[in-house]
């Protein structure tokens, strides 16, 4: 520890390099309680980013999209390259002459492309595939020659790297070529075999493979940048672009010069602790040689840097040997390699499909007890179930373990297996997690154990273990509940529980959030729980509910009076003209027969509502999840067609339903003759006439998923359509999930429309007369929202602009004109700070 | 965007560095105005800073601009919690902002401003 006047009694953390495991050591460092100053030196310009995900970039996300998040506490310096260890004086030295002190050094300088030095390696249009300025690089040349009208691309290297390197080049539109020194494309993943059917793959895309070959030369074209590559042999490919992709060589050169002992091939060796020979200084990630290994996939990366960072903490844990398992999508091909893929004296069973281009090997002991590898192309299903199990007894034959993952069989893992590669994690870890952390959901899975964060590739995996360890994926409505909105409801219902804070300290966790509070607000609204605004009610509304009004792109507030049945008088016609045009508001005719104004700021909605609610208007509820309109066509009072007065009967269902509130929006509409002008079929519940009576359907829907409604039921009286449509709106009431339109239910009702008929019609539940009583009490209770918040001084104080200037105009609320009306301008947020 | 302070910004300046005598504190409303568990806006020397009351009593300030939508709506939101840590979700597209922090906790590269918040004599004051 140092206690001179710059780091004080703080130990002083010096990190080189920032790639992905300087990035994962900070990050751990950070989870163990660190107490030091972490200064991270970093020759490249821009903070750490997933390299791994670095072929992304290319397909359009920003170098932002990709860079890691940076830690508050630590300082960067970065585009400053170190060029020195005085390993006597503790300090590190940089290519701009600064100098940082160090008690601990982490040295994370991972590795540089290996540049096989053929003749012209170095020519302007060869190129390295490892930074995000590589790939800007790469990207120019091959813009450059596509506008050229030629545009071919080689990469030398076909291994894991080189093929995503073609995958880039393709991707840019050039024909592109893989050259591999060894007998089959990526080696070091798969056997012989495996490579040949990879190869089928890859040259259907239109990719031209040589394996065994080397490079001879590169030459220039007249420009004095590369033309052609030339294979020994005298084979000319001509090539506008080069890209190395022949492995990586660990950066290793400033331990050297310090006198750090690095392996025969490169590497700084360092112990199990990740320790060099200097006890002030560790090594990690891809410059780090561990148990003579100098390891190039993320995962153990990962765990180096974890080891490294528990180390300095003063812990004792060790790295050992890591897996090198890979899974991944190249060109669109599965490929993936797990365990000992060459293992001596093993049993192998392989199933070859040339027609598919699937080939997959496993690798069994010799007693045919226990799995020891495989090897997937095409189909890599068996891996997620596989890997975890290498080492153990095999769960089945091996023939069957070959289609595990496929719809084969299915395969307990046991709690120590690994599930998450990247960042070692097992499946007791993530049962530990659902059991006992609350965890409910893939992302809270994510968050709490770091599994499926780096890769994605165990995501299915865990998704299993959710579903084994009983979790209905998806069901807990977020993080404060664990019930779904229909168990909810239940509960608030049967217990009799009318205030969130009573719901949340007996059946949640927390305080709720924007998911659960509107929900139970709904709820408690469905259940007659009084106005929306009352008591603690206020707090668990959005903010549409909140202040009775649609929210709109910049802040302001839509107005929507009910107009039942879409029909108006002509007074009521010119109230509505003069509210608008007195508040300056924008009309717009809704596709619901109703009139919008918006543009209308918060402390405007009160003054408008006095005047709609004064002419007779009601609140619309457009902006709740409820009723919205019932629509009808004029019917048999004016049409010759109509056979029943749809206009009396939309609106006789609009004041009977207005103000439910429901999962979701409700749409409605009543046609009064077979060509359905009202377009019924299209809506939650719809009506259309028949000679009888009416005929209602149910779960249609408009919108995101168009569905047409079924047919519920046939020829009904007034009164039969009437009771029929209560009880089906207060059973997709009471059973439906949050925000699940009709049509949703319904096809995720088991036994779908048979079961509604058979619980609504024929009561095979014995619900229908409780059903019936919580309409009764729906329509008894009914108030105007509107008329009650103007007649409330209290509900009314929530309608200012500013706490400490009510009657002050939002300044960020700006309009221009266009057609004669106004509309929104968003300012940037320099002109208004 | 109107310059406050100092000119210099550097990478890792997201600490704010007045002294407790350098701040201006801004009376804006009683206690009793606001309702627990949501928002009000105040104006304050052209800042527009959404304040909100917890449920225990807590107060928080933060910038009242949702910088995904560009509108200032803030103060408008649902506050809840995440993980324990007050929050409140914007109500144009649901982003959930850390009301200790303003970062952003579903893209922690995204932050609004936190201002900070006191109560004197039942009065609520900010500075900024």
């Amino acid at each position: 520890m140092s206690a001179d006047g710059k780091g004080g009694d703080r130990m002083r953390l010096v990190v080189v390099g920032h790639g992905p495991a300087a990035y994962r050591l900070i990050e751990k460092l950070g989870n163990l309680g660190f107490g030091g100053a972490i200064t991270v030196l970093g020759e490249e310009p821009r903070p750490a980013y997933d390299r791994v995900a670095l072929t992304s970039y290319l397909g359009g996300k920003s170098a932002e999209d990709l860079t890691y998040p940076v830690p508050e506490d630590v300082t960067l310096r970065l585009g400053d390259r170190v060029t020195a260890i005085d390993r006597d004086a503790r300090v590190v030295r940089t290519a701009s002459g600064h100098a940082e002190p160090y008690d601990v050094l982490v040295l994370a300088t991972g590795s540089r492309p290996f540049v096989p030095p053929v003749p012209g390696h170095d020519l302007p249009g060869c190129h390295v595939y490892r930074t995000i300025e590589d790939l800007d690089g790469i990207r120019e040349r091959a813009e450059a020659a596509a506008a050229a009208g030629s545009g071919a691309g080689v990469v030398i290297g076909g291994g894991l790297l080189g093929l995503e390197a073609a995958d880039a080049l393709r991707g840019l539109g050039l024909a592109t070529h893989v050259i591999e020194v060894g007998d089959r494309l990526m080696p070091r993943q798969v056997d012989e075999g495996g490579g040949a059917v990879l190869r089928g793959h890859v040259e259907a895309l239109g990719l031209t493979v040589h394996t065994g070959a080397g490079v001879e030369r590169i030459e220039a074209g007249p420009d004095g940048s590369v033309a052609r590559v030339v294979l020994p042999g005298g084979k000319v490919i001509d090539a506008d672009l080069v890209v190395f992709s022949a492995g990586v060589r660990p950066r290793d050169e400033l331990a050297r010069e310090a006198g750090l002992p690095v392996g025969p091939r490169g590497g700084i060796v360092v112990d199990a602790g990740m320790r060099t020979a200097d006890p002030a200084i560790y090594a990690i990630g891809e410059c780090a040689l561990a148990g003579g290994v100098v390891y190039g996939l993320v995962g153990p990366c990962f765990t180096q840097a974890e080891v490294a960072a528990d180390r300095i903490c003063g812990g004792t844990a060790e790295f050992t040997s890591a897996d090198t398992s890979t899974k991944l999508k190249l060109l669109g091909v599965d490929v993936a390699s797990f365990g000992d893929i060459d293992p001596e004296g093993a049993l192998d069973v392989t199933f070859l499909d040339p027609i598919e281009g699937v080939y997959k090997k496993l690798f069994v002991s010799d007693d045919a007890q226990t799995l020891l590898g495989g090897i997937c192309v095409g189909d890599a299903g068996p891996y997620d179930t596989l890997r975890p199990l290498v080492g153990r007894p095999l769960p089945g034959s091996p023939t069957e373990l070959l289609f595990a993952g496929t719809g084969g069989i299915h395969v307990d893992l046991p709690d120590d297996a690994q599930v998450c590669s990247c960042n070692n994690v097992t499946a007791g870890r993530i049962r530990q997690a659902i059991a006992d952390e609350g965890a409910c959901d893939v992302a809270s899975i994510k968050k709490c154990t770091r599994a499926g964060t780096t890769c994605g590739s165990c995501v299915p995996m865990f998704t299993r273990l959710l579903q084994q360890s009983g979790v209905e994926v998806g069901k807990a409505m977020c993080e404060h509940f664990a019930y779904s909105r229909a168990e909810l409801f239940d509960i608030i219902r049967v217990r009799g529980i009318t205030t969130f804070s009573q719901l949340i300290a007996e059946h949640g966790t927390g305080r709720g959030c924007d998911i659960c509070k509107p929900a139970v607000a709904s709820i408690l609204a469905s259940l007659g729980n009084g106005h929306i605004l009352d008591g603690e009610q206020a707090a668990l509304q959005d903010t549409n509910d909140h202040f009775l009004a649609n929210l709109q792109k910049n802040g302001t507030y839509s107005v929507v009076p009910r107009i039942p049945g879409g029909e108006i008088t002509p007074e009521k016609l010119i109230v509505i003209g003069e509210v608008a045009r007195d508040f300056g508001l924008y009309t717009k005719i809704t596709g619901g027969q109703r009139i919008d104004l918006f543009g209308a700021r918060v402390e405007q909605l009160p003054k408008i509502w006095k005047r709609l609610v004064d002419a007779g208007f009601e609140s619309g509820h457009a902006y709740g999840k409820a009723l919205r309109t019932v629509k009808s066509c004029v019917g048999s009072t004016w049409c010759r067609y109509g056979v029943q007065d749809s206009v009396s009967m939309a609106i006789a269902l609009e004041l009977r339903y207005r103000g439910l509130r429901s999962p979701h929006k409700i749409k409605a509409a009543v046609s009064g003759c077979a060509r359905e002008c009202a377009e019924a079929r299209g809506k939650d519940f719809g009506v259309i006439a028949t000679e009888q009576g009416w005929n209602l359907y149910v779960g249609g829907n408009g919108g995101f998923k168009p569905r047409h409604a079924d047919l519920l039921a046939a020829d009904l009286s007034d009164e039969e359509l009437v009771r029929t449509i209560d009880r089906f709106l207060m059973f997709y009431i009471r059973t439906a999930d949050r925000l699940q339109r009709t049509s949703a239910w319904l096809e995720s009702l088991d036994g779908g429309l048979d079961y509604l008929r058979e619980v609504i019609m024929e009561d095979s539940l014995g619900i229908c007369a409780d059903l019936d009583a919580q309409m009764a009490r729906h329509v008894a209770g009914y108030v105007d929202e509107w008329r009650a918040t103007l007649e409330d001084p209290e509900k009314l104080r929530r309608f200012v602009s500013f706490v400490n200037a009510p009657d002050t105009p939002d300044p960020s609320i700006v309009f221009e004109t266009e057609r004669d009306q106004i509309k929104p301008v968003m300012i940037p947020l320099e002109m208004v700070r | 965007m109107t310059m406050l302070g100092t000119a210099t910004t550097t990478a890792t300046a997201t600490v704010t560095v007045t002294r407790a005598g350098e701040r201006t504190w801004t009376p804006v409303c009683a206690y009793t105005d606001l309702l627990p568990e949501r928002g009000v806006c105040a104006l304050v020397d052209g800042h527009q800073i959404a304040i909100f009351r917890l449920f225990d009593g807590a107060l928080h300030a933060i910038g009242n601009r949702d910088p995904y939508s560009g509108a200032y709506v803030l103060s408008r939101g649902i506050v809840g919690t995440r993980r324990g840590e007050p929050t409140v979700a914007s109500p144009m597209h649901k982003q959930v902002f850390s009301l200790v922090t303003g970062v952003c906790l579903d893209d922690p590269e995204t932050a609004v401003p936190v201002y900070p918040i006191r109560l004197r004599d039942g009065v609520v004051e900010v500075a900024c």
